[in-house]
């Protein structure tokens, strides 16, 4: 399955993958007045501290404990993406408990939210396309 | 292979998923003495507060036993199990053959045998649906409700019903609330959150005696009430293997693949013991991601695969009017602690390891400490300073970082 991958070396600490996500993920069609004078609150996140910059995402787990763990049923796994049903979570933040890499964060209205490799949107992750500098790529890898 | 499973909620799911693994076409019989498809018990509370319906607590979609092959058997009650003929008895008297077997029959509300007790109308337990739909029929505007128990049970329940109430005053016998998973200082901090929703407290003390509407505490005071929830506590359902002969002890014995010592029964949930992996004691872990993954596990074995459940510990995630609650391990240590108007973060460490955390108010990116604690990772191979701050991949080593996030290729 594909995944995203991150390589630190070539991240610029731009974040701009966080523009492209909040974006892909707003449902409207222009960049600019989807984010104009608003606080975006993207799926990837870019830690950063001197000098060394990396985006973090979803890895989408084989054996994933925010799925195993989830208390409703909202996350499950499709064709090995992570995804989660907003309409059935509640908000109890067990996901967020579990996740070892602290990529389930608060959505708005009480539920979580996550990355699910733009699936729904464009099908192909728009943290990758946007990525200036290829520090985060979407590939085909044997597990290791 | 063919399979049964006692029980129809976390346990049993994580099971069927984990026979479905290894082997996807042997008969699964599911029994259960609720009368409802798969739904998960934690949402009762939400369910009275109005964030989610009967439809949406339904843990698995609809054609979940349709689609792994499981014939779902509900309303019906499991009497005995017979090992030597390796068959179930059913309260209406039908046999069911099994090759291998899983008790997942989870717990039931403790009712302690308090004077007066019987003479109480309204008195409600809430663990299951059907205790949700009855408290839900008897809740009114003006409804003074007497929760006994401070518990997560109790206070969920609080939660739930706050709205449709006129007052709640909940009871324990403990100093402070929520004594299970947190510490005096982080008990108080929820605890006046909750008194600002209006939610009254009597701690360290309990009820001695009951009368229809009215329940008197230890020190003579008198509490009024039309509304009784018992949550003091659950016992796990056991019966079952110890009428077989298997080993019980507080909970059903199992070993690492969740076999009890019952060849080809195997235990999972709130039923079952674990090994919590910070204490190495075996004990009763009822908390929703544990029993799945317990039962998971077993499935796993029973279907002849291999697998060991090794990665028990304690942990809860809720929230309380808005307030989240994360806690993790357990708390005996060097305690680091940083507390805020509506924040609180302890991390407690041992032997150069993190053995447990309490978060309220922020708790982002909590599963980062969760995973130090269950891998067991030495401190000294992280910047411990950084993570103390908050949790975050910056504070692992460049190799374990290009471990977790994969590096690029080339």
């Amino acid at each position: 399955m594909k995944r995203i991958y991150v390589n630190e070396k070539w991240c610029l600490g731009c974040h701009l993958c966080e523009y492209y996500c909040a974006f892909a993920n707003s449902g409207q069609q222009d960049m600019i007045k989807a984010l104009k004078d608003i606080q975006i609150n993207p799926r990837i996140r870019i830690e950063e501290q001197n000098g060394i910059s990396f985006a973090v995402s979803c890895r989408h787990c084989e054996e994933p404990l925010c799925v195993k763990g989830c208390i409703t049923g909202a996350l499950t796994m499709h064709e090995g993406v992570i995804v989660v049903d907003q309409s059935k979570c509640v908000g109890c933040y067990t996901c967020i408990l579990s996740c070892p890499y602290g990529a389930i964060m608060p959505a708005e209205e009480g539920v979580i939210q996550k990355c699910e490799l733009c699936m729904e949107n464009s099908g192909s992750p728009a943290c990758v396309t946007g990525c200036p500098n290829q520090a985060i790529i979407y590939e085909e890898r044997e597990y290791v | 292979m063919n399979y049964v499973i006692i029980g129809n909620s976390t346990a049993a799911i994580g099971c069927i998923e984990g026979i479905r693994q290894v082997d996807p076409q042997g008969p699964i019989t599911v029994i259960t003495n609720e009368k409802y498809h798969t739904y998960s018990r934690p949402l009762i509370s939400y369910l009275l507060y109005g964030k989610t319906d009967e439809e949406r607590m339904k843990y698995r979609p609809d054609n979940f036993y349709q689609k792994n092959h499981c014939q779902l058997l509900t309303g019906k009650t499991v009497e005995q199990i017979r090992c030597k003929e390796r068959e179930v008895v059913l309260s209406d008297g039908q046999t069911l053959p099994y090759d291998k077997l899983l008790v997942a029959t989870g717990s039931s509300p403790v009712i302690p045998p308090i004077e007066g007790l019987g003479s109480v109308s309204r008195k409600y337990t809430f663990m299951s649906l059907d205790d949700a739909k009855e408290l839900e029929q008897n809740l009114l505007p003006e409804s003074r409700v007497l929760i006994m128990g401070a518990g997560l049970i109790g206070l969920k329940c609080a939660e739930g019903i706050a709205h449709r109430v006129g007052h709640i005053t909940v009871v324990d016998m403990a100093e402070r609330i929520l004594p299970n998973i947190l510490d005096e200082a982080s008990a108080g901090l929820v605890q006046e959150h909750l008194e600002q929703q209006g939610i009254e407290f009597i701690l360290g003390s309990s009820v001695v005696k009951y009368a229809e509407n009215q329940a008197e505490l230890q020190n003579g005071q008198k509490i009024f009430f039309d509304i009784l929830v018992v949550a003091v506590g659950v016992k796990p359902n056991t019966k079952l293997i110890s009428a077989a002969g298997g080993n019980v002890r507080r909970g059903i014995v199992t070993d690492m693949s969740c076999e009890t010592s019952l060849t080809d029964i195997y235990a999972a949930g709130d039923c079952a013991e674990s090994m919590d992996i910070t204490t190495g004691e075996h004990r009763i872990l009822a908390l929703l991601p544990n029993a799945y993954m317990q039962g998971e596990c077993a499935g796993l074995n029973m279907a002849g695969g291999y697998k060991n459940y090794n990665q028990a510990m304690p942990m809860n995630s809720t929230g309380l009017f808005g307030l989240h609650i994360i806690t993790a391990g357990n708390y005996e240590g060097q305690a680091y602690v940083v507390q805020g108007d509506k924040t609180y973060k302890k991390l407690i460490t041992k032997d150069g390891l993190l053995k447990g955390y309490i978060l309220i108010g922020e708790v982002a990116r909590a599963g980062i400490y969760t995973s130090l604690i269950k891998e067991q990772k030495p401190l000294e191979k992280i910047d411990f300073n950084l993570i103390k701050d908050k949790p975050q991949l910056m504070a692992f080593s460049k190799r374990d970082r290009q471990k977790m996030l994969g590096g690029a290729a080339g």
